[in-house]
């Protein structure tokens, strides 16, 4: 029942609805449940037709930036330490 | 700044490779991990991750499923509501495919009855204003994610005052089902993976004392493939160094306080039960909600009382859900998997949505079979 793929908001207009895409593809969705404020290119979940919740763009990257560098590490053999410890927070 | 990928960027292979190794490489001992969530289960079995990671780390599928965890009454409520005369019956999804004790909404449908499989719970007050001559109940599904979507319809009826609106409210809670589950003492068990949606709307706070009551870690996980690989690493570490906490991985959208606003409408217009059946589980105390009493003239359960039926129903005794939900069995294990019980025809809780784990292990089952694990 979840759809866990963020969508940028696009468009809101002044009933509390946003049209948002959703990889390319356009829907409308309340903001009636929102506590906070959402503006024009926040990214936002939706769950059957309401906003529930913004995404954070800057955790986003951090976690794909952390990813990359445990690639990173993986493919230099970093990581292949006695322990196989890492920074990895 | 360059563009990151909200989508691909958690969906990387070369990223669930190295989270994969790493979670080889620190994990030194069996691991049963409770996906409570039946979107997790789905994100397990498309990606595979059972085949990615290592041999001691177990899956076990809980009860996440809103549609799974609808006992036969119920499903036999909506089938009375839908038969009643100049009536609409609406709901979401899976729900209208389900067997209740003699027929499902579907094939009440087909022989004529208005019932309606809604893609939003918003569409309900369109269908009440259109049709105003007749009685419209909504049948509310799903965990604490969904509740407050129906908190919203319950405040607009009552704010325009809608007449032919009713509700039939069947919202269930995630704490109550894990500390039966844990209760018994019997269950294989080490650890949670937590929802990711119904912790946007709850905050992960509510699972901190099952964390502590348990000693079991619980990671918030995102649904993505590279979120569960990281949140299982953030486990097998909690348990190499003796700790059981709740962790949050999924903090591109859970908090630890989580939708206040959405929380506060819940508690305007609906309360606990004092308690609610749950098929494959059985009555638990506390674990769903209902309209207040002030709110009553509102309640399918109240308002149509004549029309529902009271006797409570089980599944077959061949049915061991009760078991895969505590992880002590997998769907392999029951005799009439595949056979008598297909998503076609279930014979119990764990077949009848595509988010229950015999209804994912039929889907998936082949790509099991050849895994590593076989
Ligand atoms: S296969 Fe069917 S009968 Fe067997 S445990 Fe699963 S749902 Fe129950």
């Amino acid at each position: 029942m979840c759809l866990s793929i963020p969508s940028k908001v696009i468009e809101i207009d002044k009933d509390n609805v946003a049209t948002v895409d959703t990889m390319g593809v356009k829907r409308k969705v309340t903001l009636d449940l929102m506590d906070e404020e959402v503006k024009i290119g926040d990214y936002v979940l939706i769950h059957v037709g309401f906003a529930m919740g913004k995404i954070s763009e800057e955790e986003a990257k951090q976690s794909i930036a952390l990813y990359n560098e445990i690639v990173e590490q993986m493919q230099s053999g970093q990581i292949d330490d006695e322990e196989g410890n890492m920074n990895y927070a | 700044m360059p563009k990151v990928d909200l989508i691909e960027g958690f969906r990387d292979p070369c990223h669930m490779k190295a989270l994969a190794e790493i979670i080889a490489k620190e994990c030194h001992k069996k691991i049963n991990i409770m996906e409570v969530c039946g979107g997790h289960t789905h994100t397990i079995m498309k990606f595979g991750l059972m085949q990615i990671l290592p041999k001691n780390i177990e899956f076990v599928h809980g009860p996440g499923c809103p549609v799974c965890i609808m006992p036969k009454e119920r499903i036999d409520h909506a089938i009375a509501l839908a038969s009643m005369p100049n009536t609409i019956l609406a709901t979401l999804g899976d729900m209208i495919r389900v067997p209740g004790s003699k027929t499902s909404l579907q094939k009440l449908r087909a022989e004529g009855k208005d019932i309606r499989s809604l893609y939003s719970p918003l569409d309900v007050l369109k269908i009440a204003k259109e049709n105003p001559d007749k009685n419209v109940v909504f049948f509310a599904i799903g965990f604490e994610t969904t509740t407050p979507m129906t908190a919203v319809l319950i405040k607009d009826a009552v704010e325009h005052k809608i007449k032919n609106l009713f509700f039939h409210i069947n919202h269930v809670t995630v704490p109550e089902p894990i500390d039966v589950i844990m209760q018994g003492g019997d269950a294989h068990i080490d650890a949670f993976l937590g929802p990711s949606h119904v912790s946007v709307i709850t905050g992960y706070k509510i699972y901190e004392p099952l964390a502590q009551k348990y000693k079991t870690p619980i990671v918030v996980s995102g649904f993505e493939p590279t979120d569960v690989m990281e949140s299982v690493l953030k486990i097998v570490r909690q348990i190499n160094e003796g700790r059981s906490e709740v962790e949050n991985e999924y903090k591109r959208a859970v908090t630890q306080d989580g939708n206040v606003k959405a929380q506060e409408l819940i508690s305007t217009y609906m309360e606990q039960r004092s308690h609610f059946r749950w098929r494959g589980i059985g009555d638990i105390p506390k674990s769903a909600l209902k309209i207040k009493d002030e709110y009553g003239f509102l309640d399918a359960e109240i308002v149509f009382k004549d029309f529902l039926p009271t006797q409570e129903i089980d599944d077959h005794k061949m049915c061991i859900c009760g078991d895969i939900l505590k992880g002590k069995a997998k769907p392999f294990d029951c005799k009439v998997f595949g056979k008598a019980c297909t998503p076609t025809n279930p014979m119990g809780s764990c077949m009848v949505s595509s988010e229950g784990a015999c209804s994912a292990y039929y889907k998936y089952g082949s790509l099991l079979e050849k895994g590593a694990k076989a």
